[in-house]
């Protein structure tokens, strides 16, 4: 069994419109691994890495954040259509002002004493997941002049293999920055850009309570070439 | 289509860290050790904002996976994970506790010499990358399909040196001495 490459979605490791990848991508090229026991296997991380409300953004403190509830939901599958049941996802974002609660993040917009920005949850069987949280604002960064990023929030999920293991940005329907911002657009094809937008999802709102927005996350798929010869001939 | 790779950005610290990341196996076990290492950049400068993660067989070469073609196995160290993750800080330090993999059988069912799967995840970095620890004192090295695949140049880069407290290995993402990495 080997994962499949998906060679035409990911941005390259060096792009020139996000100034950062310059000292930090490799010059040499990449060799290539096979897919033995070590990157066909990986980390099975299950409900103890997960806290009471990692779910719900909104109830971690004393008291509600500000901002727009939003609920987001999806779901995660592998290329073949395939649902990724109990795999961890991860999530991390800014405040409804577009500030993160992080030591290195200083400029002039408030902090929430009620908003972290950090949840987890499990895919269920079905490789469904669900998170409470408030839409996170966009905000400036130094990469060029009047540079500002797209709302967006981190998703890391590992699937069930090495070779699975993503991080992602999800980013909202309709966002005026997306022509500008070199991250979004290190994404060469228009198709896998859409891929990390969110769909509104007027079904999955509560009324007079939160918005709602469905990702749908895909992780490689499985290639059924076995191995020449399957373990070894003891 | 798979959904494309974006990067962890420079504050991946609130959601990718976990107070017990760093221990492959549960902190003390006898016999386990630390691998330390440095990232760096093009300019040889710290890389403050990075990731690694860490994913490797038990002692006895095997892995508590459905997937593995063997079945999977109870690990031979009660709490040992597999998995490790460490922040780097403001030098671009990291560490994991584990213990040595045992060997695995590669894709032609020869066996490898013991190794771990490195993620390097930091912002600037659009897609991780991945690279593989081998132990600098490990014999059956000289025997290790991938490492032969790898330009002799570079080999020495994929070996952790013995330390006071286990192995160092280093991680230089760009330039003189740069770390050799895979495609996956």
């Amino acid at each position: 069994m080997t994962y499949r490459q998906d060679f035409d979605v990911h941005p390259p490791l060096d792009y020139e419109g996000y100034k950062s990848t310059a000292l930090r991508h490799p010059k040499q090229p990449l060799i290539a691994l096979p897919h033995a026991f070590t990157e066909i296997t990986g980390p099975l991380l299950g409900e103890g890495r997960l806290g009471r409300l990692d779910h719900d953004l909104t109830r971690q403190h004393d008291a509600e954040p500000l901002g727009q509830r939003i609920i987001v939901h999806g779901r995660v599958l592998d290329s073949d259509g395939r649902p990724v049941p109990q795999t961890l996802l991860e999530i991390w974002q800014a405040n409804a002002s577009g500030r993160y609660q992080h030591v290195v993040d200083n400029w002039p917009a408030p902090l929430d004493p009620n908003f972290t920005g950090l949840g987890r949850t499990l895919t269920d069987s079905d490789g469904r997941y669900r998170f409470t949280t408030i839409k996170p604002g966009a905000y400036p960064w130094k990469n060029h002049y009047n540079a500002w990023r797209p709302a967006h929030i981190h998703f890391s999920l590992f699937g069930r293999a090495f070779t699975q293991r993503l991080v992602t940005q999800m980013y909202f329907p309709d966002d005026p920055l997306f022509p500008y911002d070199p991250i979004f657009n290190s994404v060469p094809d228009e198709k896998a850009r859409q891929r990390m937008i969110s769909r509104f999802d007027l079904e999955s709102t509560q009324p007079d309570w939160a918005l709602a927005f469905e990702f749908d996350i895909v992780l490689r798929g499985r290639e059924a070439t076995p191995f020449e010869s399957e373990v070894d001939d003891e | 289509m798979t959904t494309p790779s974006q990067t962890v950005g420079p504050y991946l610290a609130i959601g990718l860290t976990w107070a017990d990341g760093a221990f492959v196996a549960p902190a003390g076990t006898p016999g386990g050790f630390w691998i330390r290492g440095r990232l760096t950049d093009g300019n040889g400068d710290a890389v403050p904002d990075g990731l690694i993660e860490t994913w490797q067989a038990d002692p006895s070469g095997r892995f508590d996976h459905p997937d593995d073609p063997r079945g999977a196995a109870a690990p031979s160290i009660d709490g040992f994970r597999g998995f490790g993750r460490s922040a780097t800080d403001a030098d671009g330090e990291w560490g994991v506790y584990t213990f040595k993999p045992g060997r695995v059988p590669g894709v032609d069912g020869d066996l490898q010499a013991p190794h771990i799967d490195v993620s390097v995840f930091a912002r600037g970095m659009l897609q991780r990358v991945v690279t593989r620890i081998y132990f600098a004192d490990e014999p059956s090295n000289e025997s290790d399909a991938v490492l032969a695949s790898v330009p002799s140049a570079a080999r020495a880069t994929l070996l952790a040196q013995p330390s006071d407290d286990g192995y160092r290995f280093d991680i230089r993402l760009q330039g003189d001495g740069e770390t050799a990495f895979f495609a996956l």
